[in-house]
């Protein structure tokens, strides 16, 4: 027998603290990273856990931030610049050095600039520095630039800032401390990730009710208090009858709608005119209200409470008009949205749209909160007290990747504000600079002239038809066919169209395509095995379709085999970043955020930070912005343009520190700015000021904070537009009104898309696939990065799909069983489980596990070639061939918005394995990860 | 064979929200980051990029998907690592004296140096708790973070187990469970906190809470309403005297 040791308690821990921003998915947590020696005596991770400071995430951390040692150690890193000497989609390279690297690319991109600049295609992923590669992209003058926001999120956007100037997750949150209800969307365990986790234990805590509502039952939707096995893509509808109950019992909040909304405008009724549908203004433009007690049309901010809401009422010049509102009453108690009528098509018992209606209104009206907190809105008039309607929401990707996204997630905002939730306490809160309604947002841009910048922004938000970016022909100026008619809201750009589109010379070709960390050729393309086809199409002339393929990943993933440049990032732990309010911000709703990252660790390779590249290639390509008058270059790298640039001025990447250091929002640059950064813990937090937390669109003391910010230069008076007129302008165009008209193959498609008032459309269900199918983002990987990390993939790495008992039963499937899985557009086969825990139509996976292999150095029989898979192969992002000789784009008509949960499938049981399609193995320019991992045993023994 | 000590000063656990958890394994991240590079050897991860990555865990989440009597399936996440039982079978089956349990906070350790990889407390545990290193061929358990708890180098906020600290959710608590005013305890007391299969004797001090019921509410929707308002007509009679009100 041995006597217990006697133990040390207090071993050392670390050398160091360094304080950054997590970049292990998009959330953005703030992180303390403890660096010890390691054998060699060089600082090395020891261990990475939350910053308790961070606004984000309060200390925290998931599974993905845990694990970024084993992401900063990957053998997948990429080591150097890399020319390809073999076939596209072998993975043969040969490293080069940085001046050769750049030099390549300059000799591609120079010509295109000096000649054509559209036909270089700039798209970059899951890009934290949109603002900057925006930028760079508008002083090259291509128009040809988007992040991924297509293919993931951009209904969810577009909705929200066209119904009420700001969306879920980087727009606003839950109001965790007060909120009674909250109802989830579409969400499995993603954005945002540490939030969402401390939120609905806060509701646990407090005793809130979740409702999820899901086809599958996993993650969040496991521990709601109700789940709702919604039928995908029927949400909208769900929605809307939820709307038809609340109004057939009143349970709305006219006191909101008529402070904040445009329930009460007047909407011109003149059926077959050019006007019909569109808003009644006065001679300035400003939309009209009737005021009930001097029964006449007035200016909407003259009026608040005193506004009609039903009534047909002349106005001066002899027109007739109808209160907004009237339009929606009317559509949304049509017995079309009975509960009895949507219950077998969502999937959801009329009983139980009933009883979640009642508990809507329940909790808006039963259990209102009253702040004793005055304030004072934009008419002037001063409120005694804060009355709140504690129900919230959050959606995300359920409702978005459908090709009625746009309007179901319209049709969620309808149902909040109509309870008088929105930025209210209890509701859902804004988060600074949101909300900030569409004039507030640029218009697109794409004109593109040789040796010359963009005049402007790629992305914005077109007002009407009349900024659609067509040409004379009416045909589209951008390669992914944004904002043309095709697409014509498409304000984050179509990444998931450009392979193909550029393949297919439609609308034109290209010269080289540039992408930044998005893995094109695997997971964040539809249609993946024919994409990878695609990337080695070659013409008449044996050349490649698309010429040039410059690319940068920090890892030797799938699309790394593809490009014919590689030029290598650094890990998140070895860069300069910023997370910016001119971009994707990480505020609170009680405070603006931001935050950035710098190297706490030196790279041991030959890799730079993609945005430092950036700025030395813009350099040597003489682009404006990013030379001095003497031609030399303007910023040393990344870090120096954060602290040094303006675009506005004033106006910069970072809020706080500016000027003398003591300036926030507005003051000049502050060439210390970074290092003050680094020794606040990362991150600057502003505080709006107590009077300003709640109801921001119409708050005087919010709004003259946000312009002390700089976030805008004037208080933004706005309403919240259930009706949005926009869209009826689209609808006008389609209907044969104004001078731009839509092709006669996308009138009808324009016409019912369009509608002002949001509607539900069913989801393409093609005869004889009777099944859904969807994935879901597993709370421990984030799209494909994890597969290279050797812990996650230990929680993740081989995946069936799960398929419903029913299913099973029917197809005669058991565990462990190969089943075909078929849409119209492909077949998969794949290892099958059987769930009880989703829709009975709905069988589903998890999202991105699935690798080529040889990809991501792992070994060549790894589980993720062996026994996972993609379902992109059996999306396309065509529809099939009508006939007509055209190409239908599988996505949102409105947004252009990928519909990736619109997948249709049937499934048949196989024989046995092995996975179908089977796409071949690439080379490992990095080698392979091989043997034991003993990490940090130089610290235990 | 290797004795237990007969009460301990202390009994230090975790106690686990089952309600909550929502299943994202940041607890299983956090604690293989904190324990790999700390009390004994590494927790080795066996081929870790190759065809069959084997490693070593000190707890980690197995989610079941259940099906009740009425009411729809559902998944329930279960996090699981050592329970530090009050009469640890792993500790007696100990051939070396390897495993003990401490007298001063109850945390069952593994003196490595004594142990010989025999695997008869992984056998004796009935929790699958205890996992053999795939390298070094030691014990490997929960150790309670026993070098982060008392640890002066660590601010004192943090003086807690790793999962605890990172569980985003908050669904994970330590404390001492024999202190009845003490956080945990109360949290037992009041949401029916419960042993781990109880009829094996081995007095765990880890606690779980279970889910709450979830029924649906009973509303009154008509105790609700004003009236149903069937038809636009009269939404609009009715939308005029609420205007009145306003």
């Amino acid at each position: 027998m041995t006597a217990p040791p006697k133990l040390d308690l207090s071993p050392k821990v670390s050398d160091e603290i360094r304080k950054t921003t997590c970049y292990m998915c998009a959330c953005r947590c703030g992180i303390d990273v403890h660096l010890r020696a390691g054998e060699d005596g060089r600082p090395k991770v020891r261990f990475i856990e939350g910053n308790r400071d961070h606004p984000v995430n309060r200390g925290v951390l998931c599974a993905k931030g845990s694990a970024g040692i084993m992401q900063q150690y990957s053998p997948a890193r990429l080591r150097a610049p890399l020319r390809r000497v073999g076939p596209r989609g072998c993975g043969e390279f040969q490293e080069i050095s940085w001046d050769e690297a750049l030099q390549q690319a300059v000799d591609w991109l120079g010509p295109i600039r000096d000649k054509d600049p559209k036909r270089l295609a700039f798209f970059t992923g899951r890009d934290q520095s949109q603002s900057f590669t925006g930028w760079w992209a508008q002083q090259f003058g291509t128009p040809n630039y988007a992040a991924h926001g297509g293919f993931c999120s951009v209904n969810m956007a577009a909705a929200g800032i066209y119904t009420m100037g700001g969306a879920f997750w980087e727009f606003g949150s839950p109001d965790w401390e007060r909120t009674e209800l909250f109802l989830l969307f579409g969400v499995a365990e993603d954005h945002d990730s540490n939030p969402i986790k401390m939120g609905l234990g806060r509701l646990k805590e407090r005793g809130a009710k979740v409702i999820a509502v899901n086809p599958v039952r996993t993650g969040y939707n496991a521990v709601a208090d109700e789940w709702v096995g919604i039928t995908p893509g029927t949400d909208g509808l769900f929605v809307l009858s939820l709307i038809h109950e609340l109004l057939r019992g009143g349970h709305v909040d006219l006191d909101y709608l008529l402070r904040y909304t445009n329930a009460p405008q007047l909407v011109v009724q003149n059926p077959g005119g050019a006007d019909h549908g569109l808003i009644a203004r006065d001679a300035d433009g400003t939309p009209l209200v009737w005021d009930r007690a001097e029964r006449r049309a007035r200016p909407w901010q003259e009026v608040s409470t005193g506004a009609a809401l039903h009534g047909e009422v002349t106005l001066a010049d002899g027109r007739k008009a109808l209160p907004s509102f009237e339009i929606l009453v009317s559509r949304y108690m049509s017995n079309d949205y009975a509960p009895e009528a949507v219950a077998a098509r969502c999937g959801v018992e009329a009983d139980t749209i009933r009883r979640i209606a009642a508990e809507l209104a329940g909790a808006a009206f039963g259990k209102e909160i009253r702040l004793s907190r005055p304030w004072t809105d934009l008419r002037g008039e001063r409120h005694q007290e804060m009355v709140g309607r504690p129900v919230s929401v959050h959606a995300m990707r359920g409702i978005s990747a459908h090709s009625n996204g746009f309007q179901t997630a319209r049709a969620i905002h309808l149902l909040q504000i109509l309870l008088g939730s929105v930025d209210c306490p209890g509701g859902f809160r804004f988060k600074p600079p949101y909300p900030k309604p569409v004039r507030a947002h640029p218009t697109p841009h794409t004109e593109a002239h040789p040796r010359a910048p963009l005049p402007g922004p790629h992305l914005g938000y077109p007002r009407g038809p009349e900024d659609l970016r067509i040409d004379a022909e009416g045909r589209p100026e951008r390669i992914d066919k944004a904002f043309s008619w095709d697409a014509p809201l498409a304000v984050h750009g179509l990444m998931h169209m450009v392979i193909s589109n550029a393949v297919a010379g439609d609308p034109y070709e290209i010269d080289t395509l540039f992408l930044y960390m998005a893995n094109m050729a695997w997971n964040s393309s539809m249609n993946t095995a024919q994409v990878m086809e695609m990337l080695t199409a070659t013409g008449d002339d044996g050349e490649y379709r698309i010429p040039h393929i410059i690319y940068s990943d920090a890892y030797s993933s799938e699309m790394v085999a593809y490009a014919d440049l590689i030029l290598p990032d650094t890990t998140y732990l070895e860069r300069h970043d910023c997370i910016s309010l001119l971009d994707r911000p990480i505020s609170e709703p009680e405070a603006a955020a931001d935050a950035i990252r710098w190297p706490v660790l030196e790279p041991d390779r030959d890799v730079r930070g993609f945005q430092s590249v950036l700025i030395d290639l813009g350099a040597r390509l003489g682009l404006p912005g990013f030379v001095n008058d003497d031609g030399s270059h303007r910023y040393k790298d990344y870090a120096d343009y954060i602290a040094r640039h303006e675009r506005r001025p004033g106006i910069g990447p970072l809020a706080g520190f500016r000027g003398d250091g003591s300036q926030t929002g507005r003051g000049a640059p502050n060439p210390g700015q970074v290092d003050r950064y680094r020794e606040n813990g990362g991150f600057f937090t502003a505080h709006i000021p107590e009077e300003g937390h709640y109801f921001k669109m119409a708050n005087r003391a919010y709004q003259d904070w946000a312009v002390s910010m700089g976030f805008f230069d004037e208080p933004l008076a706005f309403t919240f537009d259930i009706y949005q007129e926009t869209l009826r302008k689209f609808q006008l165009a389609a209907e044969g009104h104004g001078p731009r008209e839509p092709p006669d193959h996308l009138r009808e498609t324009i016409r019912a898309a369009f509608d002002p008032l949001p509607s539900w459309a069913p989801v393409p269900a093609p005869e004889g696939y009777p099944l859904h199918a969807v994935t879901q983002r597993p709370a421990a990987m984030y799209h494909s990065w994890g597969s290279q990390n050797a812990w996650l993939r230990q929680i993740h790495g081989a995946v069936p799909l799960y398929v419903p008992e029913p299913v099973m039963q029917a197809a005669g499937l058991a565990d462990g069983d190969w089943a075909w899985v078929i849409s119209p557009h492909g077949r998969i086969r794949v290892p099958v489980a059987m769930t009880r825990a989703a829709s009975p139509t709905t069988l589903w996976t998890w999202n991105a596990i699935g690798k080529r292999r040889g990809a991501w150095a792992l070994g060549l029989n790894a589980p993720e070639a062996d026994k996972s898979f993609l379902l992109n192969h059996l999306i396309s992002e065509l529809h099939p061939p009508k006939g007509d000789g055209l190409r239908w784009s599988n996505s949102d008509p409105v947004t252009g918005q990928a519909a990736w949960y619109d997948l249709r499938v049937r499934i048949e049981k196989a024989d046995g394995g092995p996975l179908h399609p089977d796409t071949g193995a690439q080379e490992s320019p990095v080698g392979r990860g091989r043997g034991h991992l003993t990490f940090g045993r130089e610290w235990t023994e | 064979m290797t004795a237990l000590p007969g009460k301990t000063d202390r009994t230090l656990g975790l106690v686990i929200d089952l309600d909550t958890c929502v299943g994202c394994h940041a607890c299983v991240v956090s604690c293989k980051e904190w324990n790999t590079g700390g009390y004994g050897a590494p927790l080795a991860d066996a081929d870790a990029w190759g065809a069959e990555p084997v490693g070593a865990f000190l707890n980690r989440v197995h989610t079941f998907e259940v099906t009740p009597d009425s009411g729809a399936a559902m998944n329930v996440h279960f996090p699981k690592s050592c329970l530090h039982c009050a009469d640890a079978p792993c500790v007696t089956v100990c051939p070396t004296g390897a495993s003990y349990k401490r007298a001063e906070d109850g945390i069952v350790l593994v003196n490595e140096t004594a142990c010989i990889g025999c695997g008869l407390c992984a056998w004796a545990c009935p929790y699958g708790a205890r996992e053999q290193d795939p390298v070094e061929k030691v014990m490997k358990k929960c150790t309670l973070c026993v070098d982060r708890i008392y640890n002066d180098n660590i601010p004192e906020q943090d003086r807690i187990p790793a999962c605890v600290r990172t569980c985003p959710a908050g669904a994970r608590h330590f404390g001492d469970l024999s202190d009845p005013g003490s956080e945990v305890s109360r949290l037992v007391a009041e949401r029916g906190g419960f042993d781990l299969m109880p009829e094996q004797g081995t007095s765990p001090v880890n606690k779980y809470l279970p889910p709450r019921a979830r029924e649906p509410e009973s509303i009154d929707l008509a105790a609700l309403c004003d009236t149903d308002l069937a038809e636009p007509t009269g939404f609009f009679a009715w939308l005029d005297r609420a205007l009145e009100r306003l």
